[in-house]
């Protein structure tokens, strides 16, 4: 078992590098609510189905190393709101080894 | 004026539960939801889908979850009230209660049960600045009657199956239908899209892809959109138009609950869960997704023992000088309101002479 850093920048702009779990079978989103880095209610809405967007994140490095969008994320990253070409669902990014040193900031929380 | 003993805010899998285990205590229940139908979240979001932690069902389709559920609470007759919010309570001096609907519907219980979970299903408003301005002006989310747009310039955002079937639809009734989506996919069944395909090349509806639209523009009521393109050497484009409908799809909302005087933390309703999931409200019970409580789970199968317990308590609450023990069904049986009795088959006792 082993741990990664990764660096997420919460909703107020503050950084924070916390130790995520590679053998625990999580996901990003999972992360940030295990750190409570986003108020609950207000992330991982549909517990990480890719059927809400409210997990939104945007990867600032190692894009290229995540997987490939489902077409499900594809679809509801069309239907959310300040998307950008960095823009992933969290909940779709599964933690592991390659991603020590992953930073990425939590899109703001929509109407 | 519906009348009944439990008021149940909410129909997804823990309200509809509830139903049954009020109705083994022979107490009847009306549900409130804003979905068109019961189920909540599991018809709503995730019909098709498995879940596998529902105890005696190795894998169980959300949607056949929630058919099971009607059919369990069948013989309770539980009461609906679909397609309505929820939107104030009224303590009354007997200290029972008045829930009223947005559409002004009363429902009149001594208890109120809140499964709301994540809340109802509200439209999502696209972050357009002074968007609210516009709320009624010119800006609606949701389409009551398509007649209001007939013969009128028409804008419709989004690129979900609303925004498809909604174009399709008014491109026979308004004056003008633009469809404005931020890619060039649409997400949605392929007939819409073959069909909004159609009507663009005959100008029946105009297609603006890769764009959105980022600002209202009117006096008091609105009078055009600016429509931004993705390809940023194409100008910013200001669309004419009377009335422009964002059809982004559904997010839960706590919604009106929110001001009905309950402790309130984390998004969901605390609760006494050493106890009986009652709120800071005598006579309010929280429970399912809703609730909050130190090592809360949401799981469908904590709703459905918070049901349990929270029957017990509003049981006593109803019926004050009542005793009553809890009872087995395997051993009493369940009798329903419409007359149906289940029950255990008796062994026969017969004497061999």
């Amino acid at each position: 078992m082993s741990d990664v850093k990764i660096t997420i920048i919460d909703r107020e702009g503050e950084a924070h590098t916390i130790d995520a779990p590679t053998d625990m079978n999580m996901n990003l989103m999972e992360v940030i609510r295990s750190y409570e880095l986003a108020e609950e209610g207000t992330i991982g809405i549909c517990g990480g189905m890719a059927m809400c967007a409210s997990c939104q994140c945007y990867i600032l490095n190692f894009e290229h190393m995540l997987p490939e969008k489902s077409i499900e994320e594809e679809d509801m990253l069309d239907q959310a709101f300040f998307v950008e070409d960095n823009s992933r669902l969290s909940c779709q990014i599964p933690i592991t080894t390659d991603l020590d040193g992953l930073e990425v900031r939590i899109a703001p929380a929509s109407e | 004026m519906i009348k009944t003993d439990m008021l149940i805010i909410g129909a997804g899998p823990t309200g509809l539960f509830a139903v049954f285990e009020a109705g083994l205590l022979k107490m009847k229940c009306h549900l409130i939801d804003a979905l068109p139908q019961p189920g909540g979240q599991c018809s709503e979001i995730y019909p098709k889908k498995p879940i596998y932690d529902i105890p005696g069902f190795p894998e169980v389709l959300a949607g056949d979850l929630v058919d099971n559920l009607m059919e369990q609470i069948k013989p309770f007759e539980p009461g609906f009230t679909l397609g309505e919010r929820a939107e104030t309570i009224e303590k009354q001096d007997d200290d029972s209660f008045i829930v009223t609907t947005n559409k002004g519907t009363k429902h009149h219980a001594p208890v109120v049960v809140i499964a709301g979970g994540l809340g109802s299903f509200e439209p999502r408003k696209p972050p357009i600045k002074g968007i609210q301005d516009y709320e009624d002006k010119g800006v609606s989310y949701i389409i009551r009657d398509p007649e209001v747009y007939r013969d009128k310039r028409v804008v419709i955002a989004g690129g979900g199956d609303s925004a498809l079937d909604w174009s399709i639809f008014l491109a026979d009734v308004a004056k003008e239908v633009s469809l404005v989506h931020r890619r060039k996919d649409f997400r949605g069944a392929l007939d819409s899209v073959e069909k909004v395909e159609e009507l663009s090349k005959i100008g029946k509806i105009n297609l603006i892809t890769d764009a959105e639209v980022v600002d209202l523009k009117g006096e008091g009521e609105l009078d055009s959109v600016l429509i931004r393109h993705k390809d940023e050497a194409r100008e910013e484009e200001v669309k004419e138009t009377d009335h422009f409908i964002p059809l982004f799809g559904l997010s839960p909302k706590l919604g009106p609950i929110a001001n009905w005087g309950l402790e309130i933390e984390k998004n969901a309703i605390k609760v006494d869960n050493a106890y009986d999931y009652q709120t800071n409200v005598p006579g309010i019970y929280a429970i399912g997704d809703v609730n909050t409580y130190k090592g809360k789970l949401k799981l469908i199968l904590c709703g459905f023992h918070e049901a349990a317990i929270m029957c017990q308590s509003a049981y006593q609450r109803i019926n004050p000088d009542k005793k009553y023990v809890m009872k087995y069904t395997t051993v009493s049986g369940v009798s329903g309101f419409d007359g149906s009795k289940k029950e255990a088959k008796r062994e026969v006792v017969k004497s061999i002479n």
